[in-house]
């Protein structure tokens, strides 16, 4: 162990300056970067609010599950997506994480985690893990969460992202998630990343009865509706879209 | 007359090497649109260069603000910039590509304008020292204004038609480096010249330069830096993923990749019902972007089976083994399609012939043979050219998913025409059917509805069009989630047809979008929209209130039209204040940027020429700026680069259907226009010269000899306002070597009177006051880049003819202007 002894009275203003620096660095500044991160993702938390309240007849709900809005506040996002854009991860908007992949803005991430009606005794399966953003919040809220990545880099990025955060009921995967993770299906809940030409049937089939699989459909930046894939209780299947933002595209209609 | 004739000489070799930079410039600017459609996107390359071309406009001021200074070193300062225009043009593009400018995000964040104007200020580099050495040559050599403009066309017509060629030679920065070998061989010209003091040496050095450069420039400077949020980048992220082949043209460039581990499995919409698996695929990009597959096919096999689970798959239900027209088989699923579901006669139209190549060439055997079936007859065209020409019928056209979902979704397309999903497009596929026959058009779903209402709308237009009654008996419509497939038929349909269709869309969880007859409680059953929206749009348009639905619908979903061929244009101002209200929250998407583009094009560009060009001109306190008639003087250049690029750009459009493709006007209209108006700025002096003199003219007219050919263009033009339509519907039908000569011809009398007015004016000038050489110079540059902006955005709003009336009344403001300067 190493020991210090502190010297009340410096002859030299150079050292005492340097410790002042020290001082406020390491005992002021943290926490008031930590503070400000709180801060941040309050404010965060209360757009998405705001947000719901808004598109309130698109997305068939005025208010989220508040499990959701607080597993929203508890994952530290920033620690997920690269150094280059920490300072914005509080934002509500995309955020670019390498390889031509994006983070779903917020509101995003939180409707579609509250659209797959997360229970805490859950399985869930993701498609396209990215930053392991949306893997972290959901698995604040089940039981556990299977995320299969194309791209090794992203997959080894998040695996130890989220190990270090203390995510222990997250198992990361490279692979081809078309045909889904089939030894732990079938799931509660399926999210898939992003759309592809089709909805892969394998991902149908590992769905539960009266589970729920949803898309986000459009570009990188832009998500332009989300897709929910249904599977009643008899087996059958219905999809149906929403629209995330507040509009009607016909005047006279509110 | 031998110290003429040798004076001549000395003439052609500047002559000749300012006909090479122009030639060059031109050839840049077409070429680094396409480089930056690579990389980036289509919609910003447009704009990117259109801003750049101000290069020219702020030359203009860079030589009247030190116009004595440059005047005394003429020949080092011709030579510098010609040098420098050369060596920048791979320079620049290099630099561009490295910049962190992700046009994606510009809505998210600020610092993404700050590179997209360090975008515009490096391409401007080469345009400003190009137009340096022309207009300083304009100036010096004030004498033969008309003879250096001829060059200056003439080497610009040339340049078009030049990088065209090339383009479907070599690959695209293989073009780069040679252009700029060429531009230092323009130098080189420039230094054998006696006006430049016949440096042989020097002359010499540039020479090998020029040939040398191509080779020399590093390969890593030219290599294609795609954004990684394209298509092909993502693709190639997938493990194992390799490029298995390219193909370059003009029309894109083509990368086609293997995936073994993770395989493509483009199957658009494909039902939940599909129980088998997709058969291999190899992915095809155009431009790193828009993806088109070819499925692995054996001829000795079944045909893949999930063909038949796709909506457009309907209409083979309703037909007994149909002759089928496959218009932009693009990786060939719909041939196959066909093949599979007993086809007797396949005709397949596809422009691209690289894409050709691709599918019956390069993936022959991987595709089954899809070209060499007895069934299948491959036409490398363009489909209206193709359908205008052809005398044939089917039972079945299909047109199925020819835009990528992407490209469709972020509007890419706005500014761009499309003469396939027009009313008379739908009107003359509707009369190539055979009886009983299906035009079927399946096109990708966007919510809110947009491109599928527009296209429901302009199938209803075309069958009220050809006369039709009732049209709403002659449309269905069936969807999944993220496709739409739309059959028009010329009769109506059937109840057995209608219940065909039930039956098919029932089996494969697809829901009925509309069909005649039918309640609104059929629809919105298996992918649930908030509400029935296709069947209550199709309802609406189909209704008595169908115009009051079109005005009240927030984006612009009325027909296209031949005159105003924009159907992938949306945007509606008056939803614009909303939309941005929601941008940020969801709303980012339902925005067309891509419009928004082409007016923020326009005014940056008349922002920065009035900041660049305009005030620093008043500024310098130049006398000439002082005198009487600047005003007058300043707006008939104005006039004349406004005018000149409306009727070119008018011609491009008339033409492209009468060519067949939009590639082949732009190379027809733009080098025969540049030739011919080289060939009249030549001919201008010495026409005003024996009009002046002509007896039977009345002496009135006489004296204004010099406004003759500036209003007698305007009068042209006017003609050819009734001309064209009539022109182009005789002789549409003729083979490609006739159809040519003929628009050339056409072109040639109106281009020729076109290349007059600004050298008379010019010469006019001059002689009054020889610093508003460079003035006029300047403003005529920055017309021309304003005017192609806003000539599109006036072609989107009242239609093309109306585009080229205007540019009549303004060659007729024209003519009285200059008589006043």
């Amino acid at each position: 162990m190493q020991h210090t002894t502190s010297r009340p009275r410096s002859s030299r203003p150079s050292v005492l300056l340097a410790a002042t620096g020290a001082l406020l660095v390491g005992g002021l500044l943290f926490p008031l970067q930590a503070q400000e991160r709180g801060d941040e993702c309050e404010a965060m938390v209360e757009e998405i609010r705001r947000e719901v309240r808004a598109t309130r007849r698109m997305i068939g709900t005025g208010s989220l599950d508040p499990g959701v809005l607080e597993a929203m506040a508890t994952v530290p996002r920033h620690e997920l997506v690269p150094k280059a854009v920490r300072d914005r991860a509080y934002r509500n908007r995309p955020l670019p994480i390498g390889h031509g992949q994006t983070i779903s803005q917020p509101y995003i991430v939180a409707l579609m985690t509250d659209l797959l009606e997360p229970e805490p005794g859950d399985v869930m399966l993701e498609v396209g893990t990215g930053s392991g953003y949306q893997a972290a919040v959901l698995a604040e809220l089940v039981d556990r969460v299977y995320t299969v990545e194309i791209i090794p880099e992203l997959a080894r990025r998040a695996r130890s992202d989220l190990e270090r955060l203390g995510y222990r009921d997250i198992d990361v995967k490279t692979g081809d998630g078309y045909h889904g993770w089939e030894e732990h299906a079938p799931y509660d809940g399926i999210v898939v990343a992003a759309a592809a030409s089709h909805i892969p049937p394998p991902l149908v089939r590992q769905l539960k009865p009266g589970a729920r699989m949803v898309i986000p459909v459009g570009g990188a930046f832009a998500t332009q509706h989300l897709t929910l894939v249904e599977k009643t209780e008899e087996g059958k299947v219905r999809t149906r879209q929403l629209l995330p933002v507040r509009f009607v595209p016909l005047t006279g209609e509110h | 007359m031998r110290q003429a004739k040798s004076d001549d000489g000395g003439a052609g070799l500047l002559l000749l090497s300012i006909g090479l930079l122009s030639g060059t410039s031109l050839a840049f600017e077409i070429l680094v649109m396409r480089l930056l459609s690579i990389v980036q996107w289509h919609h910003f390359a447009y704009m990117v260069i259109s801003l750049a071309l101000l290069g020219f406009g702020a030359s203009g001021t860079f030589l009247s603000l030190f116009r004595d200074h440059l005047r005394e070193r003429f020949t080092a300062v011709y030579l510098v910039n010609a040098v420098l225009f050369g060596s920048t043009l791979v320079a620049v593009f290099a630099v561009a590509q490295r910049l962190p400018f992700n046009p994606l995000q510009l809505v998210w964040e600020p610092r993404q304008t700050l590179y997209l104007s360090t975008l515009y200020l490096l391409l401007t580099i080469p345009f400003f020292c190009v137009a340096n050495a022309i207009g300083l040559a304009l100036d010096r050599f004030s004498d033969r204004i008309h003879r250096i403009y001829r060059a200056d066309l003439i080497g610009a017509g040339l340049g078009a038609v030049l990088v065209i060629g090339l383009l479907f030679l070599v690959p695209p920065v293989l073009c780069l480096r040679i252009l700029s070998g060429l531009g230092l061989v323009g130098a080189a010209l420039a230094a054998w010249s006696p006006h430049l003091g016949s440096r042989k040496r020097l002359g010499g050095i540039l020479l090998t330069a020029g040939v040398l450069l191509p080779f020399l420039i590093p390969s890593g400077w030219t290599e294609l830096r795609i954004s990684q949020f394209k298509a092909l980048r993502q693709a190639l992220n997938r493990p194992e993923a390799e490029i298995v082949a390219r193909e370059s043209g003009p029309m894109g460039l083509l990368t086609a990749v293997r995936s073994p581990e993770i395989p493509f499995r483009q199957a658009p919409g494909l039902s939940l019902e599909f129980p088998g698996t997709l058969p291999e695929q190899i992915g095809v990009f155009t431009d790193g972007g828009s993806l088109s597959v070819i499925n692995r096919h054996d001829p000795a096999t079944e045909p893949p089976r999930f063909l038949d689970y796709l909506t457009s798959a309907l209409p083979y239900h309703l037909l007994d083994r149909p002759s089928v027209l496959v218009v932009g088989p693009g990786g060939g699923t719909e041939i196959l399609s066909a093949l599979a579901h007993g086809g007797r006669r396949i005709d397949a139209v596809e422009a691209n012939p690289q894409m050709v190549e691709l599918v019956g060439h390069r993936f022959d055997e991987f595709s089954g043979r899809l070209y060499r079936q007895p069934e299948v007859e491959l036409h490398v065209a363009e489909a209206r050219g193709f359908m205008a020409r052809s005398e044939g019928s089917w039972d079945l056209i299909q047109i199925a998913l020819i835009d990528s979902f992407a490209s469709a979704s972020s509007g890419v397309h706005a500014s761009s025409e499309n003469t396939l999903y027009t009313v008379e497009s739908l009107a003359e596929m509707l009369d190539h059917l055979e009886p009983g026959g299906i035009l079927a058009l399946t096109r990708w779903v966007h919510l809110p509805l947009r491109d599928n209402l527009k296209l429901f709308a302009t199938a209803v237009e075309a069958l009220e069009a050809r006369g039709e009654d009732r049209p709403e008996r002659r449309l269905a419509w069936i969807r999944t989630w993220n496709t739409a497939t739309l059959l028009v038929k010329a009769e109506p349909f059937g109840a057995g047809e209608l219940e065909t269709i039930r039956s098919f869309s029932h089996e494969r969880s697809f829901d009925l979008a509309y069909l005649p007859g039918m309640r609104e409680g059929e629809a919105n059953r298996f992918n649930l929209l908030e509400e029935p929206a296709f069947f209550r749009g199709a309802t609406a348009l189909l209704g008595p209130d169908s115009a009051s639905f079109l005005e009240r619908y927030k984006f612009h979903v009325a027909p296209a039209t031949d005159q105003k061929p924009y159907f992938s244009r949306f945007f509606k101002w008056k939803t614009l204040p909303e939309l941005l209200r929601l941008r940020g929250r969801g709303g980012t998407p339902l925005i067309q940027w891509s419009y928004l583009v082409v007016v923020a094009t326009a005014v940056q560009a008349a922002g920065a020429g009035i900041l660049l060009i305009l005030l620093p001109l008043l500024l310098s306190r130049a006398e000439a700026t002082r005198a009487p008639g600047t005003g007058r003087m300043a707006t008939f250049f104005l006039t004349l680069g406004l005018a000149f690029l409306f009727v070119e750009i008018s011609m491009i459009h008339h033409l492209t259907l009468f060519l067949g493709h939009p590639l082949y006007s732009v190379a027809v209209v733009l080098g025969s226009f540049l030739l011919f108006a080289g060939l009249g700025s030549g001919a201008s002096q010495a026409l005003t010269e024996r009009l002046r003199d002509w007896d039977p003219l009345p002496g009135s007219l006489r004296r204004r000899a010099v406004a003759l050919p500036v209003a007698g263009t305007a009068l042209l033009a006017l003609l050819y306002l009734p001309a064209l339509p009539w022109v182009i519907d005789r002789w549409i039908g003729l083979p490609d070597p006739l159809r040519i000569p003929i628009a050339i011809l056409l072109l040639g009398p109106l281009a020729f009177l076109m290349g007059m007015p600004f050298p008379l004016g010019l010469a006019r000038a001059g002689s009054r006051h020889p610093e508003w050489i460079p003035w006029a110079w300047g403003i005529n540059g920055w017309a021309s880049v304003v005017s192609a902006v806003l000539a599109t955005l006036l072609a989107m709003h009242l239609g093309f003819s109306a585009v080229l009336g205007i540019a009549a009344v303004l060659y007729l403001l024209a003519a009285a202007l200059l008589l006043r300067i």
